[in-house]
């Protein structure tokens, strides 16, 4: 693989700044929890149901959680009342939390148990749920073996075909799913519900009705999973899984991928809060959280940066994907995660006419793969600059392939010629499948074979983003995180600590906080 | 071949396409009138000569002679999928075709401020929003951001405009809301994506609300998206719709226009009859 010169003394600074970034707001999201938070822990402990409400499914979890909220009783979390109600009552979990949902026990008018008792036992459940993400992550390893993965972080085995489903109805995606696995993609993202990261609850059960996209549900996260391990064990290929941690329920979607097995899922320290004005500070805390449940269950996330280059220039923005790339790097590792499991994501936005345009996006896929060489690089297709012309788009994904394939980017989310239309047919995904395992093929070891002009087009423009990346971070650390946002250090979009959605579900912790899986995860 | 010979010969080269006949237009494919058509489609069975078959007969159906199947793939198990070629037999008549058009004259960035400087002398207050459920601001965002797209400027640049960005996913009510409150003149939404036809719902639920708080005619709506047309959006109520393509100058030029046209003045060179600013 050829490599670009980089001043990788430079590459140092901007680890060390992303660093200091995060600790900027480090304090803030360990004191504090949300009502997310709380919700996903009750549905890793096993309160999973729904009552139902106006005709609709509502989450048990929700049920119990807002009450606490209205009543002021969630800064110590739900923890402590929820195992003192089941020494109280001697029910199950799920038994507890139905009765809770349903308004027929009311966990804060139980006698209290003794304080030590509630946290040995809050340990001990704590510990049974683990070790059934752990199982659930052994299960989906063992699937992964049994049938030879050969999934590589680094892109060594050549990018991975990754494609959207996107119909509204999860069985319908199924079979959309198949058809693409059939044809030759290694993962299926299916597309949410647009405005699901809105909704501050998960919807219930199988949906067959969506707005650009299908709910992401347990239920359908594990319709879906079903389906992809019968097509793969047919086709001898394992299938990964995708969907969208993000939004006000970034917490629990990470506790239902996890149970239900998912390989990859959508997941950004900042995106909720640039690109849907959820607060900042949920999204914060609420992030780091859903990306400790994502390092026990190993899964790999993928970054939005893409973002930046869809809604301002390509050509003008290479730095603020860097940046944020290294900000996202530093909330993993705080998180616990591993380089393998971040799939840092860019995307191939810039002008088609800009003059020499393919040197630009080369020098910038290189750069993100040399700088990050032990993660699993994710890289999104051309969007912005796509028409109706839908010959002209098939061009452009194919130009997008190469570039992939020749800077070694370790997930490919393969364009649609129909972009600019519709969401895929089936068709659309066939063609553009064909279309990237040609190129994947034919160009395999071409970036193993050339180099980089020294000091030429392609490196200087790299060293003019590594350049631009260094000041950019220096002015966010010296303004800290949450100023730097208010003042538009990314998308150019200004957002406050205070406001965006959300803001009144973060609740300050109580010094007797108490939840387990902080240290157990 | 002599000179006089080639001179014909090229004279009947012109006289070919001098038959062209307006009333009963065909597609081109390499000779006038021949018709061709290209289509692609799935077929929910497996390739099979019967699948081919099946491709034939639909062609035929669609009003194709002479068909070509260019190709039958596999694209999945049970799905063959056609590229097909034919020959139309239908003609349609080019010169009894009326298209609703935008009124306007296109102008420049420069232009406009200056018309708004002098004629109107206060800032145009614009409002630009993805509204409902839509979360897709890239449309949006091309004509507001002082970036624009395709080297034409945003909105937001222009001197003479008061252009804000409200982003995604704003309701309508709260879109009206701040319409009323900042006394806006121009109104834009953005739909990109929909499904069962929502966004042709939320347009004309804005303009419903707008007309029960007494502002439908007050401002002027422009929609703006891939799947919006200029007829459509008047179906919708609004005042002009934008499809793909469409440049913030274009936008501008539009509703200056508009503008003055309602309060009575009218530029010298505005556009009255003929669109310049052409939409599909």
């Amino acid at each position: 693989m050829a490599h670009l010169n980089l001043d990788f003394a430079k590459v140092e600074r901007c680890r060390e700044l992303a660093q200091q970034i995060s600790q900027s707001v480090e304090g803030m999201i360990t004191s504090h929890t949300t009502v997310g938070i709380e919700r996903a822990t009750l549905r890793m402990l096993g309160v999973n149901g729904a009552v139902t409400r106006n005709g609709q499914f509502y989450p048990e979890v929700n049920a119990i959680i807002d009450e606490l909220q209205k009543k002021g009783q969630l800064a110590s979390g739900v923890m402590p009342l929820f195992v003192n109600g089941l020494i109280q009552t001697g029910l199950s979990v799920s038994e507890l939390g139905r009765e809770v949902a349903e308004g027929r026990i009311i966990l804060t008018a139980l006698p209290q148990a003794l304080r030590a008792d509630i946290d040995n036992k809050a340990i001990e459940l704590t510990r049974t749920s683990v070790s059934r993400l752990v199982a659930a992550r052994e299960k989906r390893d063992g699937l992964r073996l049994e049938l030879k993965d050969h999934f590589d972080a680094e892109g060594k085995n050549g990018p991975l075909l990754y494609v959207i489903v996107a119909t509204g109805n999860i069985f319908d995606d199924v079979v959309q799913a198949r058809a693409a696995a059939q044809a030759g993609a290694d993962a299926i993202a299916v597309i949410r519900s647009t405005a699901q990261s809105l909704l501050d609850y998960v919807p219930h059960g199988a949906t067959t009705e969506g707005f650009g996209g299908t709910y992401a549900t347990q239920e359908n996260f594990r319709i879906m999973r079903e389906a992809l391990d019968d097509e793969g064990k047919k086709l001898g290929r394992y299938i990964r899984l995708t969907n969208y941690c993000s939004g006000l329920c970034m917490a629990e979607i990470a506790a239902l991928g996890a149970m239900e097995r998912l390989d990859f899922l959508l997941n950004d320290a900042m995106y909720g809060i640039l690109f849907r004005d959820i607060n900042m500070k949920r999204t914060l805390i609420d992030q780091h959280f859903s990306r400790r449940i994502i390092a026990l269950s190993r899964i790999v996330i993928h970054t939005g940066e893409d973002n930046y280059l869809t809604t301002a220039d390509a050509v003008e923005n290479g730095h603020q994907v860097l940046a944020s790339q290294f900000i996202n790097e530093r909330f993993a590792l705080n998180a616990k995660m591993t380089p393998d499991l971040m799939g840092l994501g860019h995307a191939q936005e810039m002008d088609p006419e800009h003059p020499n345009v393919f040197l630009l996006e080369i020098a910038r896929a290189q750069m993100t793969r040399d700088i990050f060489p032990k993660s699993p690089i994710k890289f999104m297709p051309p969007t912005r600059f796509k028409s109706g012309d839908i010959f002209y788009s098939h061009l452009m994904d194919a130009m997008f392939n190469f570039v992939g394939v020749v800077t070694g980017q370790t997930i490919q989310l393969l364009g649609m010629a129909t972009e600019a239309m519709h969401t895929p047919l089936l068709q659309d995904r066939w063609m553009s499948i064909k279309n990237a395992k040609y190129i994947f093929s034919g160009a395999k070891d071409l970036g193993a074979d050339i180099r980089f002009e020294k000091g030429g087009k392609i490196e200087s423009w790299a060293a003019k983003v590594l350049d631009e990346t260094l000041s950019h971070l220096e002015m966010i650390n010296l303004k800290g995180l949450p100023r730097a946002i208010e003042e538009r250090a990314f998308a150019e979009v200004s957002r406050r600590e205070t406001g965006g959605k959300g803001h009144d579900g973060v609740i300050v912790r109580s010094p007797d906080y108490l939840n387990p899986f902080f240290d157990l995860l | 071949m002599s000179d006089s010979n080639l001179e014909s010969k090229l004279s009947d080269q012109k006289s070919r396409m001098s038959e062209l006949d307006l009333t009963q237009l065909k597609p081109y494919g390499d000779i006038l009138n021949d018709g061709t058509i290209q289509v692609s489609f799935t077929l929910p069975v497996e390739p099979s000569p019967e699948a081919r078959e099946a491709a034939m007969q639909f062609a035929h159906k669609m009003g194709l002679d002479q068909v070509k199947i260019a190709t039958m793939e596999k694209a999945a198990n049970g799905f063959a999928f056609f590229v097909v070629y034919g020959n139309t037999r239908h003609t349609v008549d080019f010169t009894e075709i009326h298209v609703v058009k935008v009124k306007a004259k296109k102008r420049s960035r420069d232009e406009i401020d200056e018309i708004i400087r002098t004629q109107i002398g206060r800032k145009l207050v614009v409002l630009g929003a993805c509204t409902g459920y839509d979360a897709h601001t890239v449309g949006i965002d091309a004509i507001m951001n002082m970036k624009g797209f395709a080297g034409d400027y945003g909105l937001e640049r222009y001197q003479w405009l008061d252009a804000r960005n409200l982003g995604a996913q704003v309701l309508n009510d709260d879109l009206l809301k701040l319409a009323v409150d900042e006394k806006a003149d121009v109104i834009l939404v953005s739909k990109v994506v929909t499904q069962h036809n929502i966004h042709l719902k939320d347009l004309q639920e804005l303009i419903k609300r707008a007309d029960e708080l007494g502002v439908a005619d007050k401002m002027i709506f422009v929609a703006g998206g891939p799947r919006v047309t200029h007829p459509m959006a008047l179906e919708c109520g609004f005042d002009a719709g934008f499809g793909v393509g469409t440049k913030p100058s274009d936008v501008a030029s539009y509703f200056v226009e508009e503008y003055l046209r309602r309060q009575g003045v009218s530029l010298e060179d505005a556009q009255e009859t003929e669109a310049e600013i052409s939409q599909e």
